[in-house]
């Protein structure tokens, strides 16, 4: 099969990319079925984005559900073995509420997921092909970074409970420091630890210059980030690297990095992942786990290039014309390489290159357009 | 061609007072000033574009991108719960969402209560904190006539003065959230326009601790 670029549409196209770039790293690919049993997300529902699932019975009366999320139908399965890593790639549809409106959406998602005994290289490589991801995407792109064990260790060291913690994360992922300042001080606690580590944000040396200063912070987390932050920088990654400790997953399942990719004129996210071993865990597994996914639903609208015309050729044939010259005409014209559009008379909002019909003596030229 | 700032201000009353917080700390746009019915105002030397959109549409132009930044409501904020940056608190527009009810109502706890609202995203959440069965009245205006009219046993609503309430012979029995006017940002163009936003946003913090030094 041989395919023009051109007949690609942008997303299409970032599909084919993304597929490559992980295959070069060696992520194999992972065909799944679009359906899952629904027991699986009603046991792990929090770490749904949204807890609306389509579902239906199957055959058998089990109750199934069209995949939400690829990551659980990845890890339910699998062997944990020192020194073992999988290392998977997928393209799937998922389906999910978005907020606000109020109904289904099917989004499309290119992701991987690396499983098993990581080390600081496999933790390297994912957030560095996250980052390769979006260049891939665009020139001018964005990856927060944030380690949930330096924000962790600062929550605990502040004794701050269980039952406050998701009001505080709330906060923090909204980077509202006023809101964060007094629900601390209605608790009795000085705000200021926290506050400050929310208000970093920026070019990786600048915050880690700034986290060094920290008495509260995990230096065991710090030291992790400033590793993987050196090696992205000596990968030439640095200038789109941003430390932010306002991206928070759920700390029920996530450990370690998190992280969410940006695009300029793209309003929401389009990229985000992390480490998350304590889901594996509570899946029964002992391995470690991170991965992410690319959301392309939104990169629809990043395509500015706007084809000039639709058609190259409008080609005009009347109730008398022979079939088999027509036949032949518009083979010709697609042989040439040029798209060709057959119709009886001229449709309305058809922007064609050149207008032919189709007469005895062969195909006339009626308008040139170009 | 250097990028600009689009903002989003909210239509009304609390317009002039949002706008001249900005014009305070710096980043003012004359042309805005100017009595006529354009919606947007520019100021490229400083680098941003003003609008005026409907009050409870600010999140939805800031979370789309269409806006960088807005000026919203925390009501709206927590009514609505786009997926922003929440910067700053303005400290204008202060008010509280309450539950008013007419002067001599006794909550019968025997009974599923009736709340004619606005908010029926925060009401939801309200009394589903309380553990309490409820019956959402969704409104779009003139609430406080629901519970005079029997419509609802009480109302959860904005209350500025009291003065309405009072009127219709209502009044607060609870609190539910305070409220008052909140920066937000979009959180990509935060990535992107960071210097910009950080700046504006410094300025407004600065100018909000000074006007308390001068109370």
């Amino acid at each position: 099969m041989n395919i023009r670029e051109s007949v690609l549409k942008y997303e299409e196209k970032a599909v084919f990319e993304l597929r490559s770039l992980y295959r070069r790293y060696g992520f194999l690919p992972y065909k799944m079925s679009k359906f899952e049993e629904y027991d699986l997300y009603v046991r792990n529902k929090d770490f749904l984005v949204s807890d609306h699932i389509i579902t239906f019975t199957d055959t058998d009366g089990k109750l199934m559900a069209l995949k939400p999320d690829v990551t659980l139908s990845i890890i339910k399965n699998g062997k944990d073995a020192d020194g073992f890593v999988q290392k998977l790639c997928y393209n799937e549809n998922v389906y999910r509420v978005t907020k606000g409106a109020q109904s289904f959406k099917e989004i499309m998602q290119v992701g991987l997921e690396c499983i098993g005994d990581i080390d600081k290289y496999n933790i390297y490589e994912v957030i560095m092909l996250a980052a390769e991801s979006l260049s891939k995407i665009s020139d001018e792109y964005v990856l927060d970074l944030s380690h949930l064990g330096i924000l962790d260790s600062v929550m605990q060291n502040m004794g701050i409970s269980d039952e406050l913690k998701s009001k505080v994360l709330k906060c923090i992922g909204e980077k509202n420091i006023h809101e964060l300042t007094s629900i601390l001080s209605a608790d009795g606690k000085d705000a200021e630890p926290i506050k400050k580590l929310v208000s970093l944000y920026g070019q990786p040396q600048k915050v880690l210059e700034e986290l060094k200063k920290f008495d509260f912070v995990s230096e065991i987390s710090v030291q992790e980030l400033e590793d993987i932050v050196l090696l992205l920088e000596s990968a030439g990654y640095g200038k789109h690297i941003r430390i932010d400790f306002s991206v928070v997953n759920d700390l029920n399942y996530y450990n370690g990095f998190v992280f969410k990719g940006f695009i300029k004129n793209v309003a929401t996210g389009v990229l985000s992942g992390g480490q998350y071993d304590k889901l594996m865990n509570k899946l029964g597994r002992t391995s470690c786990a991170i991965g992410f996914a690319v959301y392309l639903d939104m990169l629809e609208r990043l395509d500015v290039t706007e084809n000039e015309y639709d058609v190259d050729a409008l080609l005009l044939y009347g109730d008398d014309a022979e079939l088999s010259a027509l036949a032949n005409a518009v083979k010709l014209l697609s042989e040439n390489g040029k798209s060709v559009m057959v119709q009886k008379n001229i449709p309305s909002q058809i922007r064609y290159k050149q207008l032919l019909m189709l007469k005895e003596r062969g195909v006339e030229i009626v308008e040139n357009n170009a | 061609m250097k990028t600009m700032l689009n903002i989003a201000l909210p239509k009304g009353r609390l317009g002039e007072k949002v706008y001249k917080i900005f014009e305070d700390a710096g980043f003012e746009c004359p042309s805005i000033k100017e009595n006529n019915r354009k919606l947007i105002f520019e100021n490229p030397e400083k680098c941003v574009r003003y609008f005026w959109v409907k009050p409870s549409d600010v999140s939805i132009y800031v979370e789309r991108g269409a806006a960088d930044i807005g000026i919203a409501g925390k009501d709206i904020l927590l009514e609505y719960e786009p997926d922003v940056y929440e910067l700053a608190d303005l400290d204008i527009g202060k008010c509280r969402m309450a539950v008013a009810a007419k002067k001599d109502f006794r909550d019968d706890t025997s009974k599923t209560l009736r709340v004619a609202t606005k908010f029926s995203n925060i009401t939801k959440k309200y009394y589903a904190s309380l553990g309490r069965k409820i019956d959402i009245i969704h409104l779009n205006g003139s609430i406080e006539i629901a519970p005079i009219l029997d419509l609802s046993d009480v109302i959860v609503d904005i209350v500025e003065t009291g003065t309405t309430l009072k009127e219709n012979n209502l009044e607060v029995f609870e609190t539910v959230v305070p409220i008052s006017a909140r920066l937000i940002a979009n959180k990509s163009s935060f990535k992107f326009k960071n210097e910009l936003i950080e700046k504006i946003r410094e300025a407004i913090e600065r100018n909000k601790i000074l006007r308390e030094e001068n109370k």
